[in-house]
């Protein structure tokens, strides 16, 4: 049982150090094999797990003792429970998608690239299930800072364009001031209860101050800012696009930003016992929701706007936890990571064709060209929108009607922000394959459909996107539908005992799903209207609109207020204080020994008569100084 | 005699030494004038001996104090004799080397 769950990393471990070691001798086709059937192996191994877990309950396996201090032990401990056994079948059934797909979308790359490409999609996958199955928070912050590292390695994965190095930099540095919350609120964890491993924090949880568990929990969710893209450390993520478009689907979709909300989720009890924390959740979710969301609506880069939209979706998963709906959120990530992981595998499929094209204004009428990317791209769509029946819409709608029980205001906001979801994915979506071919003529000769490798995970995940919702159907439509609330029920159940969520009138769910609905529909009518038949147009936006072409200036500003003046102090600090101060210091003291040296040489003049001079003189002079002060004698008695 | 006279010779016989040793260059006389260096210490030894035991003498005729300073005078003679061979050798081995006894040849290790 125990080395069933060491199986599941294990395997993606060994594909790292396989790919990574042999990426000049391997071929290409062993490569992707190696890459692709390592995760494919900690898939079926999940699966096995998964089935294990549903009719048994958690798994514990311990291994070894990580850190040992006199009472302080840190095991090196597994724990596949509900949460993290569907975790593991996203991870690495998607993450095994993505890496079919990636056999395919790379295969122009020279063979050692496209050997490092696949040991870091292995070793992202390796830390991301690390990160899920730690028993502890600090086996899951190992994994928490691996899936820092290699979002590091992959975003600057093409390092020869500086631009691309610096996106790099940006996600790991944004990164690494989230870790220092979660850090932070280890170690308070670990000095109020001696203990970092779930189980015990979760039964001792009564031995804690309100204020430490508010302590507590902001800080861990300034961990989960960073990692998961929140206001205000957001921007990592955007630029995050400058890696390869299945890295990008890796990071948006199965791995990396959903730690946050799987963090919040596994620590959940904490959460309710600290309203405050939740509200201000609540809060940040909602605020990033519709701020990506506005900035969404005017990019015009295909994988801009989806990068946004997972900004933004992630928010919709932080309103959820924010309200309690803890259930709610973790299914929102199961059907966001099926169609986010399809629209941007869609988007690479696009890119591939177009010849690394992205910007959108560029395309247009690729229906015609890539059907089944159309197709699946279309459903995609539709499911982020929240369309019944797919599966956006039950997971959306679970957190919105939390929402609503909660604060109507929130839901209201939370409203608008899914309907410009809706309107600029079909934006995206009209501009992209509807209309006419507004590139060049060469490039039009150049389109083709996908390989086969890139397509069948399109078709997957398509299934999972239309049909993933139906494993969450709302308690309003049939009793006891809820599957996956009542499968997570056991992980959840120290909250619910805490808050009674109090569920909704029937006829207020009804209309409240009828109307959102409506709404989404006519935005969609809207949308496919005004821009299937898009012609190129050169004006410059003005107003809001270029406010929102320009991100808000969020970027100009963080660079204005913390870059440029950091740039200016460390240029002081190197050029006043090191220069003029330190190196000042340090050449000082040489100088001075030398200039020193060079006197006292000169007493040295080979003269014996000299030397026997200053010889008798000194014992004559030290004679008086013995007769006269005993506190010499003293002083010479200390030395010999 | 009053110990004031062995203090002023030995005295005496020591400035000479120093001085000896300050102002001349042959390095034979200056090895002459580290022995009388070395003489009017042992001089010194020998009379403060003397007057130690002399006074105790007098109250004990079995008493030793005192004594001692005369046995150290018998050391220094020894090791005194040890460093002459030493030194001649050496000054044997500077005649060879410079053909001349004159200490202030010996400058060689300056800078």
């Amino acid at each position: 049982m125990n080395n069933l769950v060491l199986l599941v990393p294990l395997f993606p471990l060994i594909g790292f150090l396989i790919n990574g070691l042999g990426r000049k001798s391997l071929s290409k086709q062993m490569i992707a094999a190696i890459g692709s059937g390592s995760i494919l192996a900690s898939f079926v191994v999940s699966i096995i797990l998964f089935l294990q877990v549903k009719s048994t309950g958690a798994i514990i396996a311990e291994y070894f003792t990580f850190i040992n201090v006199e009472n302080f032990k840190i095991p090196f401990a597994f724990q596949v429970d509900q949460l993290s056994s569907l975790f593991l079948l996203i991870i690495t059934g998607i993450g095994f998608l993505i890496h079919l797909y990636s056999s395919a979308y790379m295969k122009d790359e020279e063979e050692q690239h496209y050997g490092r490409y696949f040991a870091y999609l292995n070793l992202f996958v390796f830390s991301m299930l690390l990160l899920v199955m730690g028993a502890n928070y600090v086996i899951m912050f190992i994994g928490w800072e691996g899936v820092g590292l290699c979002s590091y390695l992959l975003i600057g994965y093409w390092f020869k364009n500086n631009n691309y190095n610096y996106a790099a930099k940006k996600a790991f540095i944004m990164n690494r001031i989230g870790d220092l919350g979660f850090l932070l609120a280890v170690f308070y964890l670990i000095q109020k209860l001696g203990t970092a491993t779930y189980l015990d924090v979760f039964a001792n949880v009564a031995k804690l101050s309100h204020q430490d568990i508010v302590i507590i929990t902001s800080l861990l969710f300034v961990g989960a800012m960073g990692k998961s893209a929140q206001l205000p450390l957001y921007t990592w993520l955007p630029d995050a696009m400058a890696g390869p478009t299945p890295v990008s689907a890796l990071i948006h979709a199965a791995t990396m930003v959903t730690a946050g909300i799987y963090m919040i989720a596994r620590s959940n009890l904490l959460y309710t016992m600290a309203p405050e924390t939740q509200g201000f959740i609540a809060i940040i979710g909602l605020a990033t929701a519709l701020f990506a969301a506005t900035i969404a609506l005017k990019q015009n880069d295909i994988k801009k706007v989806l990068a946004y939209s997972t900004v933004s979706q992630l928010g919709y998963m932080f309103l959820g936890l924010g309200v309690g709906a803890y259930t709610g959120a973790v299914f929102h990530v199961m059907t966001h990571a099926f169609f986010k992981a399809l629209l941007f595998l869609g988007a690479g499929s696009v890119i591939h064709a177009m010849h690394h094209e992205q910007d959108i204004r560029k395309m247009g009428g690729l229906k015609k060209y890539m059907p089944i990317t159309n197709i699946t791209f279309l459903l995609a769509c539709l499911a982020i929108a929240g369309v019944p029946p797919f599966s956006g819409f039950f997971s959306k709608d679970e957190i919105l009607a939390a929402a609503f029980s909660k604060n109507p205001v929130l839901y209201y906001l939370g409203v608008a922000g899914a309907l410009m979801t809706t309107f600029y994915m079909f934006r995206l979506y009209a501009m992209t394959f509807l209309g006419k071919f507004r590139g060049s003529h060469e490039k039009e000769h150049h389109l083709h459909e996908s390989p086969s490798a890139m397509t069948i995970p399109l078709l997957v995940l398509a299934v999972l996107s239309v049909a993933g919702g139906f494993i969450g159907i709302p308690e309003v439509f049939a009793k006891e539908s809820h599957w996956l609330e009542h499968f997570l029920s056991p992980i959840f159940a120290g909250s619910n005992a805490l808050v009674h969520a109090h569920h909704l009138d029937h006829n207020t769910e009804y209309m409240m799903m009828g109307v959102v609905t409506g709404l989404v529909l006519i935005t969609i009518g809207f949308a496919w209207s005004k821009f299937s038949k898009y012609t190129y147009s050169d004006i410059e936006e003005s107003g809001i609109g270029k406010v929102l072409e320009n991100k808000w200036y969020v970027d100009e500003l963080y660079d204005t207020i913390i870059v440029k003046p950091l740039d200016a102090l460390s240029i002081f600090l190197k050029n006043i204080i090191e220069k003029s101060g330190i190196d000042g210091i340090v050449n000082g003291v040489g100088r001075l020994v030398n200039y020193g040296s060079r006197q006292l040489r000169l007493v040295q003049n080979g003269q014996v008569g000299g030397y026997l001079l200053v010889m008798v003189v000194s014992i004559v002079v030290i004679f008086f100084l013995w007769i006269n002060d005993a506190a010499i004698v003293n002083f010479f008695g200390k030395i010999f | 005699m009053p110990i004031q006279y062995y203090l002023y010779l030995a005295l005496t016989l020591f400035s000479i030494g120093v001085i000896g040793v300050l102002t001349r260059r042959n390095a034979i006389i200056i090895f002459m004038c580290i022995e009388l260096m070395l003489n009017a210490t042992n001089l010194l030894l020998v009379a403060f001996s003397k007057m130690h035991h002399g006074m105790s003498y007098l109250a004990d005729k079995t008493s030793t104090v005192g004594t001692d300073g005369q046995l150290f005078v018998f050391f220094i003679m020894v090791v005194a004799a040890a460093e002459v061979s030493v030194g001649l050798a050496i000054i044997v081995m500077m005649y060879r080397n410079t053909h001349s006894v004159d200490v202030n040849f010996l400058n060689r290790l300056k800078n």
